[in-house]
């Protein structure tokens, strides 16, 4: 059913770092490695090894030049599914494929329905969907359903690929409904944003953004140093030292 | 719910699963709970060298996912870009199937398949006749591999002195720069202590080898909001997420170092008593113009270098604990003046032409910059200070009640090296590190083990006399302290083919391979017969000035013979180079073979005790391929190289498993150095432990000694470390290693050039001597911008590892190069303007030794004279697996082809290979350049373009659709 | 966004064979177009034929056509489903008043009920598809205000142009009709260089910093997360150059709506059949130039998610 539940009981999502974030690109490489066999299996490459090359991914990293008068910084920024509380993707939807669930918020799509009509793509302000033009259905990031909840697998290693992979730290993952929990508090403290919030889905997923040349930035106040005043100058002062 | 402990990197309270995991019921039919696997091996990466651990998941006989393994020392459970996508390496089209022998011409990829008893005949028949006639007609050079201990044993025991593996033309100067002067270096070998470090400054490093550690401790102290600093051309990357980005020009950084430490100096702001317990700062130095033993240190008669006590006013061993040394002045002893090192420092560095001022124009940051971060450096070195409640005794028997930190921490790699002067750059940096006494204390550099050794470490290279069917009496590869241990004949002439320690290269403790192929082919210092080669693209990324390599590669003579007589490779996959072979090793991939992370060679170590790792086969093979370490041991075998085979001649060991166990290098010390002995219970040394390979696969693949908190600092001077190291054979002796901030060893070669001692350089060189082998560190243009007029090519062209590729390999992998499959060239946007360039032009990238065109991006975080791009990315029509369409041999480009592999001619008309004149490091930063918008019609394609290579026997086309993964989803559905 | 032609024809063909629906259900019911078999005929089975056509086509552009019968399900919540609802339903009326109008030559009473709630059933589901297009909010040409009428206008211009030539065919022509004929040109051009003025001068509050959450300043993608073109940068990432658009623009105005007007307009002078000709041409040339214009609506549309690619 596409029409968006009230509420979810569990608002899930990611929260991920712009000021950790090197751009390495394992969180995207851990995605696709995890959800080509997963839940959405295959994620398709076409020409994969040819000058047209082609995949499905869920999660893509760019690289932006941020320019402000304080200067120039550059950002690697992951982009993946935000879950929105209130996503067209989902009510744009004719067939029921695309749904938000009740219980914790994931937006996923049902393969089974789905007859690539591609509308939910076009109503994605963030073009987190992918077309499988091989299956003919529309593909996006499942937040790891199969790997949150999955008893198969060490109740340790029950958050999604990207977050376990990420060797700086800068993923995080949570239910942001819950003022309480250590992502919502996370977000709180380092002034996390949402991404176009004008155009009112209400993403989940949070950024933190950049620290450097912010009230946030880590700095070092240290006084300037001065030249040794002894007589003898440094190889005197040296001396002095020395014999106290 | 009770939970454990969390484990790993990432396991903060907000990337911990659900409180409560159990599936929700939402009644959408989604499978919350597919099993993912049969079974999960856990072994040891190798999509590159950092080798963590990984957890690989077997799911109907295929691999179904990897996984970092969270108790594995060095990713703790992360699992980089690479590493997550060695499913595609695995299942690469361009595996090699077969042993190969080449049919058409050198570089055509032109093979019949052979068995494997053919290829190991020939390449046997082949090599006795060289090892009966003259060994060091094989050259044996090997690449990314991490067995060198195995291969240099080999080579050793060949009788060849030619041998190296990759580090000349990767970081031998970090190596060299280190060793040389605190005993360890930075590369893998050292690390900071992100976990207590206040300050963090990262010197030209875009990925390195620790590429998971560096990014976990980046993560540290992003969480705790320490400083990061970060010194490089580009802001990528861990740069672009620097608090602080110094946009250095290329080849300054010896300035920019040094600048700091006259400010430091002038300030006073050093730590004296670091340098009077752990460097040679007090020691004495001969201060007699002309004399045989001017600027050599004054010793005692057992040798003790002498230093001055301020109080009895009378020469003392400067070892002594009870000495009260002085660091200035100038003193007589037996009529000779001399000098404290450290007051050689002073005077130099105190000059006002390392002042801010004097170098800010040429290093391109400005003096109020340079200023600051020295005062910044001071400020958290000396005020914000830590203490470890941790009672520890030093070498001398005094005993510490805490453990004092200074937390500023430097790191440093390829930026620094990959220049011709980067041997004393890299020097610079630790005298830096050293002066603010931060060398392996809390929140400072720390030394992983085997590290520190003595500076610089003991063995010798070997290979003077090389005689026919004997071993060398030693391993090819060591450290010089002078003229007398250089490899050179009586005329001075190089007896190793890569002229490594010789008067063009004394310091190369690591070989020279980027100069093998030329100097083969020249026949200078004299012509082989066999080039031997394993995991290195030599035909292409890894060669500079690549055009010319090939066509040397299949040169022939006035007979029609090649240049380069017989050459064996030994690849996993359909490389560049494997075409330019005549016979063809095929191995196999990382998940199908052992293989050793070793202490004798490059181990798995972190600064907090040492570890070793495995590989092994966690699936079969499908294909008629070996693994080559196995191949190498039974061609010792064949050829019958002592301690490959037993009395009745019969081989010594079944494979390269069989070696791993029951090798001994010397009694009780073998490649792994977890559960030795019978039972399995001691550690370091012990008898062979026939189990030993399970209990390494029972353990997740790794060995790991975590130290007792008393040694995990100042291991230099630490009693119990120094023990413990002895103990596991990393030093001969529990002495400490001090830091030779002045280079003994250095000076002695600047003697032999003013003509002193027996070894003397050929005139030519003298002045080369004289100038480079300077005992303290300084700073020198790049040779190539004494050579190059800067006029004509203004701008310093650069590479830069993408974290997600390795060197040549991602481009067959289905998923990496998806990321990227073309390479841009990205230039400064102001630059570009004043060039009449716009943003996905098509430009011509000229250098003194050619020209190459790719296509441009304009970025603002460059230093304005610099351009760079990502290192081999383009590739050579036919390899790889490739479509001929693919965009890495269309519109991708290598920068290799304009990098000369030869300085231009010196004032006697002599080209030296482009590396540094005192190590032999390939100098790839070093290259000049200018950029010119192509013509309308050249737009749009890469060239220089190669011809495309034939597809080895029995190679299909590879796929035009890959669904991965579907067959597990199908089968499980199947199941439901 | 790609101007699939699959996409473009559907709009195009359903809105003028609605349009031509809603006018024969009117006329024709309320007597003002008296039932003649083969007018009505003709009439219906191009409507029919039209809308059907267009409907197929829109199945074309589906990744699983086989299942194109789940789209009816979601009529609660996606406009998509409830024009094909409303598609659907629509035929019942519009059979029936076929039947009446067309086999029994009757009009008035129930084919007359018949007739308008087809007409209403058209309008209905040519408002379904105007706000499939108007309810997109990440592409702002679309989701304005001037889209929703745009599709009905286009479609009382389109069916009226066909409604005005099928009288003329068969000598029913009334100065009423090509008059309205006329005026709904005129309004229909008028429209669309509103709606191209507006669009011309949007300004999006959406932008590269909101869309990265990183305030201030300008914010410039330097790398793309993919070296070669992919879905989205294919399916939304569609360029066209303004010097392009401009002249499309031109054929469009010249093709839809200034040739048929002179045509129409000569019309009133013109006896059968050489009226019957004009206006059949002016048809046909008003629903090529509408196919251009569609094509442009899609070619200018601009999708948010180029601003993570930094393509204009
Ligand atoms: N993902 C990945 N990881 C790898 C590898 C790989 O291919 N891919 N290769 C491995 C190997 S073999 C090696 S040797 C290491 C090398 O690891 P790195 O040392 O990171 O090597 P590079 O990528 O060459 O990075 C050199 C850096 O130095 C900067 N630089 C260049 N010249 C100067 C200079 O004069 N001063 C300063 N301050 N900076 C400068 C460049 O901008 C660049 O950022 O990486 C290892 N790890
Ligand atoms: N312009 C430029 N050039 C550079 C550098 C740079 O920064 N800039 N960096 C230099 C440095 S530091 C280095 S270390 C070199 C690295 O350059 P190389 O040492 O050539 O490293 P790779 O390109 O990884 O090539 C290694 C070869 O090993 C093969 N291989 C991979 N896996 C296996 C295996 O399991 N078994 C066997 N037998 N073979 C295998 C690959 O197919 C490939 O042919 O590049 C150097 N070249
Ligand atoms: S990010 Fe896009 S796909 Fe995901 S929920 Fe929001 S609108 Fe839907
Ligand atoms: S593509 Fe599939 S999921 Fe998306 S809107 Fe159409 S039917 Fe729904
Ligand atoms: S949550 Fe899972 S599916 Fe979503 S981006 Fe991360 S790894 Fe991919
Ligand atoms: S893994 Fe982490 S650091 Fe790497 S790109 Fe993803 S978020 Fe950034
Ligand atoms: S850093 Fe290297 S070894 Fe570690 S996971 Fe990545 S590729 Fe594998
Ligand atoms: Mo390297």
């Amino acid at each position: 059913m596409t029409c968006l539940p009230a509420r979810t009981e569990k608002k899930l999502g990611l929260v991920i770092d712009l000021d950790t974030c090197v751009g390495c690109q394992a969180c995207v490489t851990a995605c696709k490695e995890w959800n080509t066999g997963g839940h959405m299996a295959p994620l398709t490459d076409i020409d994969p090894y040819g000058g047209h090359v082609d995949g499905v991914w869920f999660n893509r990293v760019h690289t932006y030049e941020h320019m402000t008068e304080l200067g120039g910084r550059t950002v690697n920024f992951p982009r993946s599914c935000l879950h929105c509380e209130t996503p067209a993707c989902v009510t744009v939807c004719p067939t029921g494929a695309s749904y938000k669930r009740a219980s914790d918020g994931i937006v996923l799509v049902d393969e089974d329905k789905c007859i690539g009509c591609k509308l939910c793509s076009w109503a994605c302000p963030y073009g987190a969907r992918e077309f499988d033009t091989d299956v003919g259905v529309m593909k996006k990031c499942t937040l790891c359903v199969d790997r949150i909840y999955n008893d198969n697998l060490a109740e340790e290693d029950r958050v999604p690929a990207c977050v376990a992979a990420c060797p700086t730290s800068a993923r995080h993952f949570g239910d942001l409904g819950d003022p309480a929990s250590a992502i919502s508090q996370l977000v709180e403290e380092r002034g996390g944003v949402a991404l176009m919030p004008e155009l009112g889905y209400k993403p989940t997923n949070r950024y933190l953004p950049p620290r450097a040349r912010s009230q946030r930035a880590a700095k070092v106040d240290a006084p300037a140093l001065e030249p040794i005043k002894v007589e003898g100058g440094f190889l005197g002062w040296i001396d002095r030292m020395l014999s106290n | 719910m009770s939970k454990a402990a969390p484990r790993g990197a990432n396991s903060a309270p907000s990337q911990r699963p659900l409180a409560d995991s159990r599936a929700p019921d939402e009644g959408d039919g989604v499978e919350t709970s597919p099993s993912v696997s049969d079974r999960i091996a856990k072994t040891t990466c190798y999509m590159c060298a950092c080798r963590c651990g990984i957890d690989v998941h077997i799911k109907d006989g295929k691999v179904r996912y990897i996984n970092g393994n969270k108790d594995h020392p060095v990713n703790r459970g992360v699992i980089c870009g690479k590493g997550s996508s060695g499913i595609m390496q695995h299942y690469s089209p361009a595996r090699l199937k077969k042993p190969l022998l080449r049919t058409g011409p050198r570089g055509s990829g032109e093979f019949r398949e052979i068995e494997w008893d053919e290829a190991l005949t020939i390449a046997t028949e082949r090599l006795s006749a060289i090892r009966r006639t003259d060994p060091k007609k094989l050259a044996f050079f090997t690449g990314r591999d991490q067995s060198q201990s195995l291969t240099g044993w080999w080579a050793s025991k060949f009788g060849t002195p030619n041998f190296a593996a990759h580090g000349g033309f990767c970081s031998v100067n970090m190596a060299a720069g280190g060793l040389y002067t605190i005993g360890g270096s930075f590369w893998e070998f050292g690390e900071p202590d992100w976990d207590n470090t206040r300050y963090f400054m990262l010197f030209g490093v875009a990925e390195d080898h620790d590429s998971n550690p560096i990014k976990i401790g980046l993560g540290k102290l992003k969480a705790r909001g320490a400083k990061v600093v970060s010194i490089n051309p580009c802001r990528t990357g861990y740069n672009a997420i620097a608090d602080d980005w110094i946009g250095i020009r290329p080849g300054t950084d010896g300035l920019f170092v040094l600048a700091l430490v006259h400010e430091l100096l002038k300030a006073g702001r050093i730590d004296l008593d670091y340098l009077l317990r752990y460097t040679n700062a007090p020691v004495l130095v001969v201060q007699a113009p002309g004399a045989a033993d001017d600027g050599l240190f004054v010793r005692d008669v057992d040798g003790h270098p002498l230093a001055w006590d301020r109080l009895a006013k009378t020469p003392v061993n400067a070892a002594d604990p009870e000495a009260k040394p002085a660091l200035t002045g100038s003193y007589e002893i037996g009529g000779r003046r001399c000098v404290p090192v450290f007051q050689l420092i002073a005077e130099r560095y105190l000059d006002e032409t390392y002042a801010p001022d004097a170098v800010a124009e040429r290093c391109g940051v400005a003096a109020e910059t340079i200023r600051r971060i020295a005062a910044e450096l001071a400020h958290v070195a000396f005020e914000q200070t830590i203490e470890l409640p941790i009672a520890w005794t030093d070498w001398a028997g005094r005993r510490h009640e805490t453990i004092k930190g200074r937390p500023v921490s430097m790191h440093a790699m390829r930026g620094i090296s990959a220049h011709s002067n980067g041997f004393h750059t890299c020097r610079a940096i630790h005298l830096l590190q050293v002066l603010l006494g931060t060398v392996d204390v809390p929140g400072g550099f720390r030394f992983k083990p085997p590290y520190p050794r003595p500076a610089p470490p003991g063995p010798k290279p070997c290979g003077k006399n090389v005689r026919p069917m004997t071993p060398l009496d030693g391993m090819p590869l060591g450290f010089v302290c002078g003229p007398d241990d250089l490899l050179v004949d009586e005329d001075g002439r190089p007896a190793r083919i890569d002229k490594a320690y010789s008067w063009e290269a004394p310091l190369a403790a690591h070989g020279l391979m980027h100069s093998v192929i030329r100097n083969a082919w020249a026949g200078d210092p004299y012509p082989i017969d066999t080039l031997m080669m394993y995991m290195s693209n030599m035909a292409w990324n890894s060669s500079m000035n690549t055009v010319e390599t090939i066509a040397m590669l299949t040169d022939k003579d006035g007979a029609g013979a090649y240049k380069i007589p017989f050459i064996i490779y030994s690849d996993a996959y359909y490389s560049e180079t494997v075409a330019f072979a005549d016979l063809v090793l095929p191995d196999t991939t990382y998940l199908e073979r052992h293989d050793c992370i070793s202490l004798l060679d490059r181990p798995i170590s972190h600064a907090d005790g040492p570890g070793d790792a495995i590989r092994h086969p966690v699936v079969q093979p499908d294909r008629d391929v070996r693994p080559f370490q196995s191949v190498l041991i039974e061609l010792g075998a064949r050829l019958g190289l002592p301690c490959f085979v037993e009395e009745d001649g019969s081989a010594k060991y079944r494979d390269y498993a069989d070696y791993i166990v029951n090798h001994e290098r010397t009694p009780g010390l073998g490649p792994l150095a977890g559960w030795r002995g019978k039972d399995g219970g001691s550690i370091g040394r012990g008898d062979v432990n026939p189990d030993q390979l399970q209990r390494y696969i029972d353990n997740g693949g790794f060995w790991h000694q975590d130290f007792s908190d008393d040694q995990r600092y100042y291991k230099m001077g630490n009693r119990a470390y120094l023990d413990f190291a002895v103990e596991m054979g990393f030093i001969p002796k529990a002495e400490p290693i001090v830091f030779q901030l002045y280079s003994e060893p250095i000076q002695r070669f600047r003697l032999a050039a003013r003509g002193h001692g027996t070894v003397q350089p050929p005139d030519a060189e003298r002045n080369r001597i004289e100038t480079y082998m300077d005992p303290l560190p300084f700073w020198y243009a790049p040779v190539e911008e004494d050579a190059v007029d800067l006029e004509r090519y203004p701008l310093h062209a650069l590479t830069q590892r993408p974290m997600h590729m390795y060197h040549s390999w991602g481009s067959q992998n289905a998923w990496l190069r998806q990321i990227t499959s073309q390479n841009r060239l990205f230039v400064h946007a102001d630059t570009a303007t004043t060039l009449g360039l716009a943003d996905d032009d098509w430009v011509w990238i000229e250098s003194l030794n050619g020209r190459v065109k790719g296509q441009i991006k304009l970025i603002d975080g460059v230093n304005p004279d610099t351009v760079w791009t990502w290192n081999a990315i383009g590739k050579r029509r036919g390899s790889w697996g490739l479509k001929d369409d693919a965009a890495e041999s269309n519109r991708g480009f290598l920068l290799n082809h304009i990098i000369g592999d030869q300085t231009s001619a010196d004032a006697n008309g002599k080209r030296y290979s482009n590396s540094d004149p005192i190590t032999g490091q390939a100098a790839w930063f070093d290259v000049r350049v200018r950029i010119a918008k192509c013509a309308a019609e050249e737009a749009g394609f890469t060239e220089p373009q190669f011809e495309r290579f034939a597809r080895p026997p029995h190679f299909e086309p590879s796929p035009d659709v890959l669904r991965f993964g579907a067959a597990f989803r199908m089968k499980r559905e199947a199941a439901e | 966004m790609h101007p699939a032609f699959s996409v473009v024809f559907f709009t195009t063909a359903t809105g003028a064979g609605y349009g031509l629906l809603a006018l024969l259900g009117l006329l024709g019911g309320l007597g003002f177009i008296p039932a003649d078999f083969w007018l009505g005929l003709v009439g219906m089975a191009l409507a029919f034929g039209l809308i059907v056509a267009g409907l197929l086509s829109s199945t074309g552009h589906l990744g699983r056509p086989e299942r194109a019968w789940r789209a009816f399900s979601q009529w609660r919540s996606a406009w998509l489903s409830r024009e094909g609802v409303a598609s659907v339903v629509t035929f019942i009326p519009a059979c029936i008043f076929g039947i009446g109008w067309v086999f029994l030559g009757k009009s008035g009473g129930w084919v007359a009920v018949a007739g308008l709630l087809a007409a209403a059933g058209a309008v209905t589901t040519v408002c379904t598809t105007g706000m499939i297009y108007a309810s997109l909010k990440p592409i702002a040409q679309w989701h304005s205000r001037y889209t929703l009428p745009a599709y009905l206008i286009f479609a009382g211009m389109t069916g009226s142009v066909l409604t005005n030539a099928l009288l003329q065919a068969f000598k029913q022509g009334s100065t009423a009709m090509l008059i309205g004929t006329l005026l709904a040109t005129l309004a229909g051009w008028g429209w669309k260089l509103t709606t191209w003025r507006y669009n011309d001068r949007l300004e999006i509050p959406t932008t590269a910093n909101t869309a990265t959450g990183l305030a201030g300043g300008t914010v410039r993608s330097i790398e793309w997360p993919h070296t070669e073109e992919n879905y989205l940068l294919k399916e939304m990432g569609f360029r066209i150059a303004r010097k392009h658009s401009a002249k499309l623009r031109r054929i469009t105005q010249a093709m839809a709506f200034a040739a048929p007007s002179v045509l129409l307009a000569v019309t009133f002078a013109l006896p059968w059949p050489f009226a019957a000709i004009v206006s059949v041409a002016a048809a046909i040339s008003q629903l090529a130039g509408i196919l251009v214009e569609r094509w442009l609506f899609f070619a200018e549309a601009k999708h948010t998610v180029m601003l993570y690619y930094g393509r204009e």
